[in-house]
C-alpha cells in the first residue's frame, strides 16, 4: 500500500500538471492542434491510472481543454468518478469540470445523483457549497426532483453560507421540477426574514425571478416586500425589489398608489445610477407583463408622478460624460417617449447634440429618438441639422443610417409632417450627392412616390429631375457611386411622365439619349428609353404649332440617330423597347416627310392621368359568376410566387415599370371638361377612391390643389452645383409662408376650432393646437385610408381601461391598411361573422337575444353532463354583454359557484384559456385569435390540440395538407401554473352576423405515475359589435352619408336606462366602437365601419336610438346588442 | 444573467460560464459571433449592446475583455457593477492580478466567480465574504499556487475605475 502511494507520487512528478499544458500550449503556437492531440493522448493515459491524484490532474488539464473548444464529452465518465473523491482539492476540481462539461443531454449525469445527496450532507460546509455550485450548473429535471428534498433542507443549515446558497440554487431546481415550488415556498418565505443579509437577498433574487414569470402568485407577499424596500439600503436587493413590484402592480392597482411615495424618494435621493435607472425603468417602461397584456406602474403612477420627474433625471443622465450612462438615458427616454411624448420632445437640444457624439451607437440611439420627435414645426429643422452630420460623417454605415432616417423621418405617416414638398425634393435632391451610399433606390422611390401623390409639386419636381438627368455625370462619375444612379431610374420616368411641366424638354430629350446612357444599368435604361418616347411626343407637339416644320422633323431625326445604340444593347428590355420606338419614330419621320400631323396621335400613346389606386381596391370589383380565383391555374411552383398574386399598393415602391404611363395634354379648357368627365368616371369607378368621410381628417381644410398657395422659386438665382437646390433657403421661406398663413386663418380658426371643440370632445389628444395651425404647403393623395393620431390615442385609452376592469376579452378589429399599422391597436371586441346566404346550418347559429339568466342556466346543465362522462370539461361563459369571453374548464368541486360569480373564476381552474380575437393585419377576411392557455392545476399538460368545428362562413386556417376536420397542435407543453400564448387564423366570410363555432382542445395530463387524456369543449362566440371598428368622422362627411340614401333605417328604444347621457354615450363609445361625430344636448350621432367596410350611422337621444347602415342584417345586430348592454345595467 | 466570457484583445477565450443549458455547439458560436461583435467595436463606444434578443455588458480590463449577456428586463448598470466587482475579487486574490494569472490559474478564477455568482445570481455582496469563503476553502486544498503578477504586467490599469458616482453607491 505505502508502496503504491510511492509510487503515485512518483508517476505525478513526471505527468504534465496544468501549468505545463498552459505553456506548453503557448510553446506551440505554430502546430496547437497538434500538440494538443499528443496531450490528450497523454491525459487518456493518466485517466487509466488507479490513482485519484493523477486522475484529477488530468480532468483539471481537460476542464482547460473544453474551454478552449476541444471535446471532452467522452471523459464525462472520469470527471464523476473524481467528484467522488473524499478529498475536497479533488472534490473541487472534479464538480468544476462537471459544471463546465456537464450538459442536460450529458448520460452520466444520472450516476451523480447519490454522489452529490452525500456531498449535500457532508459535515464539511465546503463540500456542500462545491457540490451546490456545481448542481446550479448542470441541474437536470431527474436531479432536481431526487434532490429537492435536500435542497430543501439545506434551506435551514446552520450556516447562512450553506443557506444562501441553497435558497439560490432552489430556483433552478423550480426551473427543472416546478412540483418542488409548493412544497418549498413557506421555507422559502422565511427566508426572506433571514438574520444573515446574504440569505435574505438570495430569497429576493429568487422571488422577484420566479415573480416575473407568474406574479399573481406572489401578490400575498407584497406587504413584506413594502417592508423591505422602506427598509434595506442594500441597492441589490432594493433594485430587485423594484423589479419585483413593477411585475406585481399591474394585477393590483392600488399597489401602484402605495408606491408612489417610497419610489419618487428614491429616485430623488439614491446617488446610484443603477438604482435610478431601475425606478425610472421600471415606472414608466416595464409596459407589458405577461400572460395578461395589462398595466403598469405606468398606467397607475403616471397620473401622480409627473413624467417631468422622470425626464428630467434622465435628463442629467445623458448630460453625463460617461458614455455608459448617455446610452441608458437614451435608451430609456426612447421608451417614454411612446407613452409621454411631450414630456420628451422639450428635451430636443440635448438630444441634437448626442448626435455629435463619437460613440457610434449612442448617435443611433438619438436618431432613433428623433424618428419620434418630430412635428411639422421642427421637422425643417431637425433635418437641416440631420443633413450637416450627413456632410460630416465618416463611415459609410453610419451615413447610409442617416440618410434612412431623414427619409423614414420625413416620409411618416404619409409625409404627416411635411408642409413644404420643394423643401422635401430639394434635400432629396441633395442626398443624391452622397457619396458611396447604398440607398439610391430609396431616394428613387422617395422621389417618385412624391412626385406622383403631390400633384401641386410636380412642375417643381421635373425642373429638378431635368437638372439632375442633365447632370447625371455627376451621379455616375466614377463606379463607387453606382448605387445612387438608381435615382437616375426616377428622374427620367418623372420627366418622361409630366412633361408637360418641362420648361425645356428638348435639352433634357437630348441629355437621355446621350451615348453615356448606355453605361447605366439596364432597368435604368430601359426607362430612359420609354421615357424618352414620351418626351418626344410632348416635343412634337410643341414643335407642330410652330410654322416651321424643320424643327419636328430634326427631333424625329435625333432619336432616329441616337436609338440604334440601345436597339443593340445586351439588355432585352432594354433592345424591346427602342427598336419598337425606333420603328415608330421613324414611320413618324415619313409623315412628318408627307407634312402628316402626328403630334396628336403620338401624344395619345401616352394620354391619361395615373390615378391613386387604394391597396384594396380589387376587392369592390365583384368576381365573375363561375371565376373561382382560389384555384390555380397551374400549380404554384414555390411559394415566393403566391405572393406576386396578391394586389399590391401600386404606388408603394417603385412600380412604374408595371403600370402603363400615359400623358395627359396641357390644354386649359380641355382640362377642365376632362376634370369635369373624370368626376363623372370616379363616381362610377370602383378603383377609384373618393374623397371618403374617413380619409379626408388631417387635409380636409385644404383648399383645392390649385388654390394652395405655392412659394415661388427663382430658379434664375444659380446654386451651388448648377440646378441643384439648397433645402436650406426653405427653412426660411417655410417661416415666412408659416407667418402669412397665421395671420390669415386666425380668424377663420377661431370659428373652426370651437366647432372642432364641440366634435371631438376630449378624446383629441393630439400635439398643441398650434400644431394644427400648420397647413402643409401641398396636398398629399392619400391613398390608403389612414387614421389621424388622435382616434388611435382614444382606442389605446378604451383599451387600457378595458384590459384593467375584464380578465378576459374577445376582441376583433378591422384589418388594418398598412399605412395603419400602429403597435398599439390589439383589444377591440371581435367575433366571428355568418353569412345567412350561405348558411345551411342554421341549427348551429343560436339565436342572439337571450337573457343571462338562461345562458347560466344552460351552462350548469352542460356543466352536469360532463360532469359524468370526463373529468375535465370546458365551455364557454359569457358573461356580461358580448366582450367577455371566459373559458372555464370545470371538473373541480365548485366550479359552479365560481362560474355565476366573478371574472376572476378562473384563478381556481385547472387550466384556463383566455382570449383574444384580432383582425389580421393585412387580410380582411382574416381573424386572429390569441388564445392563452393556462395550467391551474397540479399536472403536466401536454400535446395539446385545438379543434374547431368549420361552419361555411368561419374556418380555421390549417396548414396545407391537412385535412378539414384536422385539429392544430398547440406547439407546447404547459407545466403547472406555467401560461402560454398559441394563436389561430380563422377565415372569416361574412361579418352581418353573430356566430358560433364549436371547438375542442384535447391534451394529456401527465401526473407522476399516470397519464390520461382528456377532451375539453367549448365554443367560440363572435358578436357583430366586435367586428365594428372605431372610426372617426367629421359631421359635414357624416351628413354627406345620411343623404346619400344608401344606407337602410331602423331604430330601437331603450328602456330602463337611467343613466347620465354622456355615460350612455362612452357606453356604446366603449362597448360598441362607435366614436361620437357631433353632440347636441342630449343627442348625439355616432358613427362607426365594420372592418369589412359599412357605415353605421347612430342617432341616440336619452330613450331611443335611430340608425342606418348600409347593410340592415348587420344593423340589426348592432341594435340587439347594444339594447343588450342597455338591459344589463 | 445568462453566461459570462473573458476573453483577450486577440479573441483568445480566457473563462466562460453558462447558467443557461446550451449545447457545446451552441456555446462555440455565440462566443465566436460576441467575441468578434466586440472586438469590433471601438474603444470609446458605451459598454452596452443588444446582441440577438439579449443585452450584452461588456468592460475591457487592459488586455482582458469581461462580457456578461443578461436578458431584457435586466438592469445593465448592476451587470456593469458585477463585473467590477469580479475584478476586484480576482484583484485582491492575486495581489494584482494579471492575465497570465487568469490563464495558469483558471480553476481559481472559476472558483471566485462561483463563490460570487450562483445560476447567474449575485450570492454575495460582501467582497469580504467571498474571500474569506475562498480562502477557508483553499485551507483544505494542499496544491500552492504561484502567482504570474509578479512577473508580468497587472491587468489593472487606468481605465480600471468605474465611474465613482454609481460604483460608489451600488457598493454600499
Amino acid at each position: 500500500m505505502a508502496l503504491k502511494i510511492v509510487k503515485g507520487s512518483i508517476d505525478r512528478m513526471f505527468d504534465k500538471n496544468l501549468q505545463d499544458l498552459v505553456r506548453g500550449i503557448r510553446n506551440h503556437k505554430e502546430d496547437e492542434a497538434k500538440y494538443i492531440s499528443t496531450c490528450i493522448d497523454e491525459i487518456k493515459q493518466e485517466l487509466k491510472q488507479d490513482n485519484i491524484a493523477v486522475k484529477a490532474n488530468a480532468v483539471c488539464k481537460l476542464t482547460y481543454l473544453q474551454m478552449l473548444g476541444y471535446d471532452v464529452s467522452w471523459a464525462a465518465f472520469n470527471i464523476v468518478e473524481v467528484m467522488s473523491s473524499s478529498k475536497f482539492t479533488y472534490k473541487r476540481i472534479g464538480y468544476l469540470a462537471a459544471s463546465q462539461c456537464f450538459h442536460e443531454s450529458t448520460d452520466v449525469i444520472m450516476l451523480t445523483t447519490n454522489q452529490i445527496r452525500k456531498d449535500l450532507s457532508s459535515p464539511n460546509q465546503y463540500d456542500t457549497g462545491v457540490a451546490l455550485t456545481g448542481l446550479s450548473c448542470f441541474v437536470t429535471p431527474d436531479l432536481a426532483r431526487d434532490l429537492a428534498n435536500d435542497i430543501m433542507t439545506l434551506m435551514s443549515h446552520t450556516k447562512p453560507y450553506i443557506r444562501k446558497k441553497a435558497v439560490l440554487i432552489m430556483y433552478k431546481v423550480f426551473l427543472k421540477y416546478p412540483e418542488s415550488l409548493r412544497p418549498a415556498f413557506p421555507r422559502l418565505k422565511e427566508k426572506l426574514e433571514d438574520p444573515d443579509p446574504g440569505v435574505q437577498s438570495a430569497a429576493v433574487n429568487v422571488i422577484c425571478e420566479l415573480a416575473r414569470r407568474n406574479p399573481k402568485n406572489y401578490l400575498s407577499l407584497a406587504p413584506l416586500f413594502f417592508k423591505l424596500m422602506t427598509s434595506s439600503t442594500n441597492n441589490w436587493v432594493l433594485i430587485k425589489i423594484i423589479k419585483l413590484f413593477g411585475a406585481l402592480t399591474p394585477l393590483e392597482p392600488r399597489l401602484g398608489k402605495k408606491l408612489i411615495e417610497p419610489l419618487t424618494n428614491l429616485i430623488h435621493s439614491t446617488s446610484a445610477m443603477s438604482l435610478l435607472y431601475e425606478c425610472v425603468n421600471t415606472v414608466y417602461i416595464d409596459v407589458n407583463t405577461p400572460p395578461l397584456p395589462s398595466l403598469s406602474l405606468s398606467l397607475c403612477l403616471y397620473l401622480s408622478l409627473p413624467p417631468q420627474l422622470c425626464v428630467q433625471k434622465l435628463r442629467i443622465l445623458i448630460e453625463d460624460s460617461d458614455q455608459n450612462l448617455k446610452y441608458l438615458g437614451l435608451l430609456a427616454m426612447s421608451k417614454i417617449l411612446k407613452t409621454h411624448p411631450k414630456s420628451v420632445q422639450s428635451h430636443k437640444d440635448l438630444i441634437l447634440q448626442c448626435l455629435d457624439d463619437k460613440d457610434e451607437s449612442i448617435r443611433l440611439r438619438a436618431l432613433d429618438l428623433l424618428y419620434g420627435m418630430v412635428s411639422k414645426k421642427n421637422l425643417m429643422e431637425i433635418v437641416k441639422k440631420l443633413m450637416l452630420h450627413v456632410d460630416k460623417a465618416e463611415g459609410t454605415t453610419y451615413r447610409d443610417e442617416l440618410l434612412t432616417k431623414i427619409i423614414d423621418i420625413c416620409s411618416q405617416s404619409n409625409y404627416q409632417y411635411i408642409t413644404n414638398f420643394e423643401w422635401y425634393i430639394s434635400i432629396l435632391v441633395e442626398l443624391t450627392r452622397l457619396e458611396g451610399t447604398r440607398h439610391g433606390h430609396l431616394i428613387a422611390s422617395q422621389m417618385l412616390d412624391v412626385a406622383i401623390r403631390v400633384k401641386a409639386i410636380r412642375g417643381f419636381a421635373v425642373a429638378q429631375m431635368a437638372t439632375l438627368l442633365d447632370n447625371a455625370h455627376l451621379l455616375t462619375g466614377n463606379m463607387q457611386r453606382m448605387g445612387i444612379c438608381e435615382v437616375l431610374y426616377a428622374a427620367a420616368w418623372i420627366c418622361g411622365e409630366f412633361s408637360e411641366h418641362l420648361e425645356n424638354p428638348m435639352q433634357t430629350l437630348e441629355a437621355m439619349l446621350r451615348p453615356k446612357v448606355a453605361t447605366l444599368p439596364g432597368h435604368i435604361q430601359a426607362v430612359y428609353v420609354q421615357n424618352a418616347a414620351k418626351l418626344f411626343a410632348t416635343v412634337l407637339k410643341s414643335q407642330e404649332g410652330n410654322t416651321d416644320s424643320t424643327a419636328a422633323q430634326e427631333t424625329s431625326q435625333l432619336m432616329i440617330d441616337r436609338l440604334p445604340l440601345f436597339v443593340q444593347s445586351a439588355n432585352l428590355e432594354v433592345q424591346e423597347r427602342a427598336s419598337c420606338i425606333l420603328q415608330l419614330v421613324k414611320y413618324i419621320q415619313k409623315l412628318q416627310q408627307k407634312d402628316v400631323e402626328v403630334a396628336e396621335e403620338v401624344s395619345a400613346l401616352f394620354a391619361g392621368e395615373l390615378n391613386p389606386v387604394a391597396p384594396k381596391a380589387q376587392k369592390k370589383v365583384p368576381v365573375p359568376e363561375g371565376l373561382d380565383l382560389d384555384s390555380w391555374i397551374n400549380e404554384p411552383p414555390s411559394e415566393s410566387e403566391s405572393e406576386d398574386e396578391q394586389p399590391k399598393a401600386i404606388f408603394a415602391k417603385e412600380e412604374p415599370k408595371h403600370s402603363r404611363p400615359r400623358r395627359e395634354e396641357v390644354d386649359e379648357k380641355e382640362l377642365a371638361k376632362r376634370r369635369e368627365a373624370r368626376k363623372q368616371e370616379q363616381a362610377n369607378n370602383p378603383f377609384y377612391i373618393k374623397a371618403s368621410p374617413s380619409s379626408q381628417k388631417v387635409y380636409q381644410e385644404a383648399p383645392g390643389v390649385e388654390h394652395i398657395p405655392v412659394v415661388q422659386i427663382d430658379l434664375s438665382v444659380p446654386l451651388k452645383v448648377p440646378g441643384l437646390p439648397m433645402s436650406d433657403q426653405y427653412v426660411k421661406l417655410e417661416e415666412e409662408r408659416r407667418q402669412k398663413e397665421r395671420a390669415e386663418k386666425k380668424k377663420k380658426e377661431k370659428k373652426k376650432r370651437k366647432e372642432k371643440r364641440s366634435g371631438r370632445g376630449k378624446k383629441h389628444d393630439s400635439g398643441p393646437e398650434s400644431e394644427e395651425d400648420i397647413t402643409p404647403a401641398h396636398q398629399v393623395d392619400i391613398v390608403t385610408e389612414e387614421m389621424p393620431e388622435w382616434s388611435i390615442i382614444t382606442s389605446y385609452i378604451f383599451i387600457k381601461t378595458k384590459s384593467y376592469c375584464v380578465t378576459v376579452h374577445v376582441c376583433s378589429s378591422r384589418p388594418l391598411a398598412d399605412s395603419e399599422k400602429l403597435p398599439v391597436r390589439s383589444h377591440r371586441a371581435a367575433e366571428a361573422p355568418k353569412s345567412p346566404t350561405e348558411d345551411g346550418d342554421a341549427t348551429s347559429q343560436e339565436p342572439k337575444k337571450k337573457s343571462s339568466k338562461e345562458k347560466r342556466e344552460k351552462k350548469k346543465d352542460k356543466d352536469r353532463d360532463r360532469k359524468v362522462r370526463i373529468s375535465t370539461g370546458l365551455f364557454l361563459c359569457l358573461l356580461g354583454n358580448h366582450s367577455h369571453l371566459i373559458l372555464v374548464s370545470s371538473g373541480l368541486p365548485g366550479i359552479n359557484k365560481c362560474i355565476q360569480k366573478s371574472k376572476l373564476v378562473f384563478c381556481f381552474l385547472p387550466l384556463t384559456k383566455v382570449y383574444d380575437i384580432q383582425g389580421n393585419l393585412q387580410d380582411g377576411s382574416q381573424v386572429v385569435v390569441s388564445v392563452i392557455f393556462e395550467n391551474k392545476c397540479d399536472s403536466f399538460l401536454k400535446s395539446m390540440e385545438f379543434n374547431v368545428l368549420d361552419s361555411l362562413n368561419s374556418k380555421l386556417q390549417r396548414p396545407e395538407g391537412s385535412g378539414p376536420h384536422d385539429g392544430l397542435t398547440v406547439p407546447f407543453q404547459l407545466p403547472p401554473g406555467v401560461s402560454n400564448e398559441a394563436r389561430f387564423v380563422f377565415t372569416v366570410q361574412s361579418i352581418i352576423m353573430p356566430q358560433k363555432l364549436k371547438g375542442t382542445l384535447t391534451f394529456i395530463v401527465k401526473n407522476e405515475d399516470s397519464s390520461t387524456h382528456e377532451k375539453l369543449d367549448f365554443k367560440l362566440h363572435f358578436t357583430c359589435t366586435s367586428y365594428l371598428i372605431t372610426t372617426p368622422c367629421y359631421s359635414d362627411a357624416f351628413a354627406k352619408l345620411l343623404e346619400s340614401g344608401d344606407l337602410k333605417c331602423s331604430s330601437v328604444r331603450l328602456e330602463g336606462v337611467n343613466m347620465p347621457f354622456h355615460h350612455l354615450l362612452a357606453r356604446i363609445c366603449f362597448h360598441h366602437h362607435f366614436s361620437v361625430v357631433e353632440r347636441i344636448d342630449s343627442c348625439a350621432s355616432m358613427y362607426s365601419r365594420s372592418i369589412q367596410g359599412h357605415h353605421v350611422c347612430l342617432l341616440v337621444k336619452t330613450v331611443s336610438i335611430d340608425a342606418k347602415c348600409d347593410e340592415p342584417t348587420l344593423l340589426g345586430n348592432v341594435l340587439d346588442e347594444i339594447k343588450q348592454t342597455f338591459s344589463q345595467c | 444573467m445568462q453566461f459570462m466570457l473573458l476573453f483577450s484583445r486577440q479573441g483568445k477565450l480566457r473563462l466562460q460560464k453558462w447558467y443557461v443549458p446550451l449545447s457545446d455547439k451552441e456555446r462555440k458560436k455565440i462566443s465566436r459571433d460576441l467575441v468578434q461583435t466586440i472586438l469590433a467595436r471601438k474603444p470609446k463606444m458605451c459598454s452596452f449592446l443588444e446582441w440577438r434578443d439579449l443585452k450584452i455588458v461588456y468592460k475591457r480590463y487592459a488586455s482582458l475583455y469581461f462580457c456578461c449577456a443578461v436578458e431584457d428586463q435586466d438592469n445593465e448598470l448592476i451587470t456593469l457593477e458585477i463585473i467590477h466587482r469580479y475584478v476586484e475579487l480576482l484583484d485582491k486574490y492575486f495581489g494584482s492580478v494579471c492575465e497570465l494569472d487568469i490563464i495558469f490559474n483558471f480553476e481559481k478564477a472559476y472558483f471566485i466567480l462561483d463563490e460570487f455568482l450562483l445560476g447567474g445570481e449575485a450570492q454575495e455582496t460582501s467582497k469580504k465574504n467571498v474571500l474569506k469563503a475562498i480562502e477557508q476553502a483553499d485551507l483544505l486544498q494542499e496544491v500552492r499556487i504561484f502567482l504570474y503578477h509578479q512577473v508580468a504586467e497587472p491587468i489593472r490599469e487606468i481605465d480600471c475605475q468605474l465611474d465613482s458616482s454609481w460604483s460608489r453607491a451600488a457598493t454600499k
